[in-house]
């Protein structure tokens, strides 16, 4: 009787369309109780999308769609989730407390007042109006409101847009609180920072497919490629004709170098140029193997079109 | 299918007693009116409008066509005034709700899916009352118009259910055409319609072809019966409630079905 292993929410070779454009072509998605999946991705590959099939706001053409093993537009499937979308425009005149109320009287067995607004940092908003709150502000109310019904899962579509370095910050504790009580979280987000932060697992999304799915170490080691910085007198020019060197960028004093055998560039550059400082060598971080791979996929896409035309 | 069974049966938390369902019914319209209530801007040129329009042409203009006349006027734009918080209050909202992604983060939320609607119906009828209410006192202080209490009575009566069908057809517009785009839709829809059913002017007035189509408009059958809640019509009401509550339900129908679909 033990299934730790069935998928909360589920797409599999989901396809939908808006006439001539296809926004999803096919994806599957399977998050797990408790994980927190960040799902990746330039605009237009069909996140939106994704999660919109998996709220029940849109129906698939084809492919199968799940939210604890029900169609997402069965309200008692809903019931388990909680929602902070992009941009909701809430009513203006309410105040937060009453917002909170609301939206927990639609649960089974919502969280109480005071304790949504302490995991969310609102307990000083309650009883403003919800049009007075700055844009920061905003978000952590409707943080607040996602997280109200006492949710298995969560679906936070760009959470920390417009919010501050603190708040962010004050959002991501919270994220993990909750990740720590058990919910699951499936989040989409354009800093991949957050990604980092948070994400057990990544998903990343271009036209409507999901190209690569794994851990974040294991999306960062799709790419090999390291990046080398360092004060030296040697010209670009000369680095960039050492075989195993890449890339080679001057930045006043300072030399970039990106490479995928570091090892032997650094004791090159050690032989070659004496007086050399400041030597820093990275590992590609998450925004390069993201650009990489999105940029494969386009231009796989691209040979697709050319063969097809 | 075993999957289906153990990810649902761990689903305790999704039960939602009786109770409980109720409550979120009550919470939505409660939050609709104090929204409402708290921003007079939308709410109140809906319900003044129509007043403003009766106080011109059914009071100042009318007075000197006699007692009947001004009972016949107090019902026509009676029906008139009502129509307004059904197809304005009901569609604009919903139109700009869509619009500005409320009803998309409602539709995500496990709201009752009645509860919106509800909340905005009760929105509409108490607008609906609010009217029927401040042109009966123009029309007793001004029009001197004399009505026994039960007439009065009937006559918000009507006005309190008779803004539904117009609920519904707002509703319809309000999933059709988003944002700023609705309000001169429902315009294009409200002013012909009213002039049509004779509302402004009664319909013997009207040239034949239009008397022959009235029958056609749900403001018709409302106007018949606010009437005959005024006493100025004899006969058989039940064929025009049934017309309503036909042409209520059909639109409810069709745009729940359009919310459901399309958001």
């Amino acid at each position: 009787m033990t299934h730790a292993h069935d998928p909360i929410a589920r797409l599999d070779g989901a396809v939908k369309r808006y006439g001539p454009l296809t926004a999803l072509d096919g994806a599957d998605l399977r998050l797990q109780r408790g994980e927190l999946l960040a799902l990746l991705g330039p605009n237009g590959a069909g996140k939106t999308t994704a999660i919109g099939l998996l709220l029940g706001l849109i129906r698939a053409d084809a492919g199968t769609v799940e939210l604890f093993g029900q169609d997402p537009q069965q309200i008692e499937a809903r019931r388990r989730i909680g929602v902070m979308l992009q941009n909701a425009e809430l009513p203006a005149t309410l105040r937060v407390g009453e917002l909170l109320r609301l939206t927990a009287s639609y649960y089974p067995a919502p969280r109480s007042l005071a304790d949504t607004a302490e995991l969310a940092g609102i307990g000083d908003l309650l009883k403003r109006p919800y049009a007075k709150l700055s844009g920061g502000q905003q978000r952590r109310v409707q943080f607040a409101l996602a997280l109200c019904g006492r949710p298995e899962l969560l679906f936070l579509d760009e959470p920390t847009v417009g919010m501050d370095i603190e708040a962010r910050q004050k959002l991501w504790v919270a994220i993990r609180q909750l990740l720590g009580e058990g919910c699951a979280v499936l989040l989409t987000t354009h800093y991949l920072e957050e990604a980092e932060a948070l994400a057990d697992r990544v998903c990343v999304m271009a036209h409507g497919r999901m190209i690569h799915e794994g851990t974040v170490d294991e999306l960062r080691a799709r790419v090999a490629m390291k990046r080398i910085r360092c004060l030296s007198i040697l010209p670009a020019d000369t680095v960039r004709g050492w075989p195993e060197v890449s890339e080679v960028r001057r930045d006043g004093e300072r030399l970039h170098i990106g490479t995928a055998e570091a090892e032997v560039v650094v004791r090159r550059l050690l032989d070659t140029d004496r007086h050399l400082r400041e030597l820093e060598v990275h590992r590609a971080g998450l925004a390069e193997a993201f650009t990489e791979l999105t940029r494969d996929a386009d231009e796989a896409s691209d040979t697709n079109q050319r063969e097809a035309a | 299918m075993e999957t289906i069974m153990s990810v649902t049966e761990l689903a305790t938390t999704s039960i939602m007693p009786r109770s409980r369902i109720i409550g979120a019914y009550l919470e939505e319209a409660r939050s609709e009116c104090l929204r409402y209530m708290r921003a007079p801007g939308f709410m109140l040129p809906i319900m003044l409008f129509p007043a403003m329009f009766y106080l011109l042409f059914g009071v100042l203009m009318a007075k000197s066509n006699g007692v009947d006349a001004a009972r016949y006027l107090l019902a026509s734009y009676g029906v008139f005034g009502v129509m307004s918080p059904g197809l304005f209050g009901f569609g604009v909202s919903l139109a700009l709700e869509r619009d500005g992604g409320l009803l998309t983060f409602k539709r995500a939320l496990p709201m009752p899916p009645g509860a919106y609607l509800l909340g905005k119906m009760l929105m509409a009828m108490a607008a609906a009352t609010v009217v029927i209410l401040l042109l009966l006192v123009m029309a007793l202080l001004l029009g001197h118009v004399t009505l026994s209490l039960t007439q009065a009575g009937a006559l918000l009566l009507t006005g309190m259910l008779g803004v539904l069908p117009f609920c519904a057809l707002g509703m319809f517009v309000g999933t059709l055409i988003k944002g700023q785009g609705a309000p001169g839709m429902l315009q294009l829809i409200y002013l012909p319609m009213s002039f049509m059913s004779g509302l402004w002017f009664p319909l013997p007035m009207l040239p034949k072809f239009l008397q022959q189509i009235a029958p056609v408009w749900p403001s018709y059958h409302l106007d018949q019966l606010a009437l005959a809640a005024v006493g100025m019509r004899q006969g058989t009401l039940l064929p025009h409630v049934l017309t309503l509550f036909g042409f209520t339900v059909v639109f409810l129908l069709l745009a729940a079905r359009r919310l459901r679909r399309y958001g």
